[in-house]
């Protein structure tokens, strides 16, 4: 599998170390909680705990426990707490451990938090983050594995951020904090682990700026998050057999940075779009449809998507491992793409 | 409030005293003027939508906002235009709302439902039955962490206490000990369904049983509730947390502006009875002609101050601007 070392937003940094995901978001939050008194962190097991994934280690030992809160199991209570306070002069990060538990939040989220600025006329504003997570293959079962990010891509009002590399994690949850909207900022849970370059200076990401993590000239592959790796190892996996691959990373699905899909997908005139969410109604769908519409007079094949299987996710490893794209099968769709069967 | 009901036993009021009633009254004939020009507009169609009248109860609204501070925050419900009103709103610029103008609380994106207006700290009505609990424990939570002496109150009704939010956030905001006031409004019906078939126990133990400390108050009497929501303002800014406050109270019209045919769910006896025998109008008038506050003169000019108040608001919303087509996709994002 490519390490993020490969992608062009990262090669040529001066002073950059090897940080893990969790490392770059531990620090972009660090950051930014020694540099604005607003900003507290809320959730179930953030303090002492670190949360289960350790994410979180070391911060209420810096910043004191008024402000890296242990909350009840409430999420949808904590996610109103940030809301009000986000309404009234605080940036809150509110942890919510499993992605799958949006579901017990999406009253606070769809119904207050992007609706607030709109309804009042422009004179309230909700700029807070929901820190979550995505992600299967971790044996975890139906409802701590989903990639439910389509569910809130779908919500004007909402920004999503899908980073997939340490670099792009750090760079990105500073601006969500910054950001005076609501904003819901997803982790591969099965990626804290995985380690890339991190510059020692301070930097952020804008939203709406894909980045394109490997170029290539005979297939456009448009990957979020988890599936960035995944489609890294199928453009290595497809140059072996001489087809080059471009990776295009569009790192927030709102704002969405279509030029930069279109533009790659005219290039190369084919795309296949790879995201974990379920496939049916999914940001695989989304964003096909945006290159279809952009791309149409310059595609020799039609858009193909790969999301997870439309079953939930299962437990057995055999059953599994099926559900979400892997390098060899996103390495098979390219060939068929390319009309190399 | 000691030296007060001291003085009512006296027999008499010092002067700043008798102004206080005096402005809760007109408050609350403001409201009630207010909601009958909104079923006005509403039947001679030239409102868009509907609303939720909020005639009958408030002596809630009027008596707990004027235990509050400018800088306090309130948050309110679908039948919210008394909360926004006696929090500070001008008459003008809610019915403007109403019309959805331009010169409206929300530049007429919110409607009835939705009026929020920061320079009043008045967060927002909500149309999701008890979804603003958590904004108003939020905004507490926001002004103990920012060390301001800030207050917040949470406006329901009797329905919101079937929605799990609020037990959420009331476990926090006893917990943490933050100064918010959950305001129950039990004007007896959860839309068209009386709260006796939807509501199991007590009210109150409710909160108690998060440890808050509860008070069961006759929300037709202003004073009751003023008196009731001066202390629990007082306790909630001294750092000692929440408390709820339950008001018993009514609503005249039925749950919104076209709900007219109500007698499968109530009896016109009853509404009879609480128009005739609970006004809380009636009821503050009476006992300020009782005390020598005013007399029919006085009250009979208030009420002739209101309705040119009110006349001259909504002739302002229907001259008004509409937004201009292009403000449809304003503001999604800050």
């Amino acid at each position: 599998m490519s390490t993020p070392s490969t992608t062009l937003s990262q090669t040529g940094a001066a002073a950059t170390r090897e940080l893990t995901l969790a490392q770059a978001i531990r620090e972009a939050l660090a950051e930014e909680l020694r540099r604005d008194p607003t900003v507290y962190i809320m959730g179930e097991d953030v303090a002492e705990a670190g949360t289960p994934f350790k994410v979180l280690s070391g911060l209420v030992e810096e910043f004191g426990p008024q402000r890296i809160i242990d909350s009840p199991i409430s999420e949808a209570g904590i996610t109103g707490l940030g809301v009000g306070a986000a309404m009234t002069g605080m940036r809150p990060v509110v942890d919510i451990m499993f992605g799958d538990f949006i579901g017990l939040i999406m009253d606070q989220l769809a119904n207050q938090a992007a609706k607030v600025h709109y309804m009042s006329g422009g004179k309230l504003k909700v700029p807070f983050v929901i820190r979550t997570t995505l992600g299967a293959t971790r044996r975890s079962a139906a409802q701590h594995s989903q990639s439910l990010h389509a569910w809130v891509s779908h919500i004007p009002g909402l920004k999503v951020v899908l980073p997939s590399t340490p670099y792009d994690a750090k760079g990105l949850l500073k601006t969500a904090i910054r950001d005076d909207n609501p904003v819901v900022f997803f982790e591969d849970k099965m990626m804290y682990t995985l380690k890339g370059p991190v510059p020692e200076e301070e930097y952020t990401i804008p939203f709406g700026v894909a980045d394109v993590k490997r170029v290539g000239s005979d297939i456009t592959i448009v990957a979020t998050s988890s599936m960035v790796q995944v489609a890294l190892a199928a453009a290595d996996n497809l140059e072996q057999l001489g087809i080059s691959a471009e990776v295009v990373d569009p790192r927030t699905t709102f704002p969405l940075d279509k030029e930069t899909l279109i533009a790659s997908a005219r290039k190369t005139s084919r795309a296949i779009v790879v995201d974990e969410g379920y496939e049916r109604y999914g940001v695989t769908a989304e964003l096909a449809a945006v290159i279809a519409e952009g791309a149409f007079y310059d595609l020799d094949a039609p858009v193909k998507r790969l999301g997870a299987m439309d079953v939930p996710v299962p437990f057995s490893p055999v059953l599994e491992d099926q559900t979400v794209p892997t390098p060899a099968t996103v390495t098979e769709v390219a060939k068929t793409l390319c009309g190399r069967v | 409030m000691a030296h007060v009901r001291a003085a009512e036993q006296a027999g008499q009021l010092p002067a700043d005293e008798g102004e206080r009633w005096l402005g809760m009254y007109q408050q609350m004939i403001r409201i009630r003027l207010f909601e009958e020009q909104v079923n006005d507009l509403y039947k001679t169609a030239r409102m868009p939508g509907l609303a939720h009248l909020y005639s009958g109860e408030e002596a809630v609204a009027v008596g707990v906002c004027a235990a509050l501070r400018h800088d306090d925050y309130i948050t309110s419900t679908h039948r919210g235009h008394g909360h926004c009103l006696a929090k500070g709103a001008a008459i003008d610029r809610m019915f403007a709302e109403l019309l959805g103008r331009a010169p409206g609380y929300c530049r007429g994106k919110g409607g009835s439902m939705h009026i929020a207006d920061q320079d009043t700290g008045n967060l927002g009505a909500n149309a999701i039955v008890g979804g603003s609990a958590g904004i108003a424990t939020g905004a507490a939570f926001s002004s103990k962490q920012r060390g301001s002496d800030q207050v917040a109150v949470c406006f329901f009704g009797d329905g919101a206490m079937g929605q799990g939010l609020l037990y959420e956030v009331m476990n926090m905001a006893s917990l943490w000990k933050l100064p918010v006031i959950y305001v129950c409004e039990n004007n007896l019906y959860n839309e068209y369904t009386h709260y006796t078939e939807t509501t199991a126990g007590e009210f109150t133990t409710r909160a108690s049983a998060f440890g808050i400390p509860t008070q069961e108050v006759d929300g037709q009497d202003v004073r009751a509730v003023y008196a009731a929501a001066s202390d629990m303002v007082a306790r909630a800014r001294s750092g000692e947390g929440p408390s709820f406050l339950l008001c018993n109270t009514y609503r005249y019209y039925g749950h919104h502006v076209g709900d007219i045919q109500r007698t499968y769910y109530r009896s016109k006896e009853e509404e009879i009875h609480w128009k005739t025998q609970r006004d809380p109008i009636t009821l503050l008038g009476q006992w300020l002609k009782e005390h020598g506050i005013a007399d029919d003169a006085a009250l009979d000019r208030m009420m002739g101050e209101a309705r040119a108040e009110i006349e001259a608001g909504v002739e302002f919303a229907l001259n008004a601007p509409f937004p201009d087509a292009s403000e449809v996709d304003q503001h999604v994002y800050a």
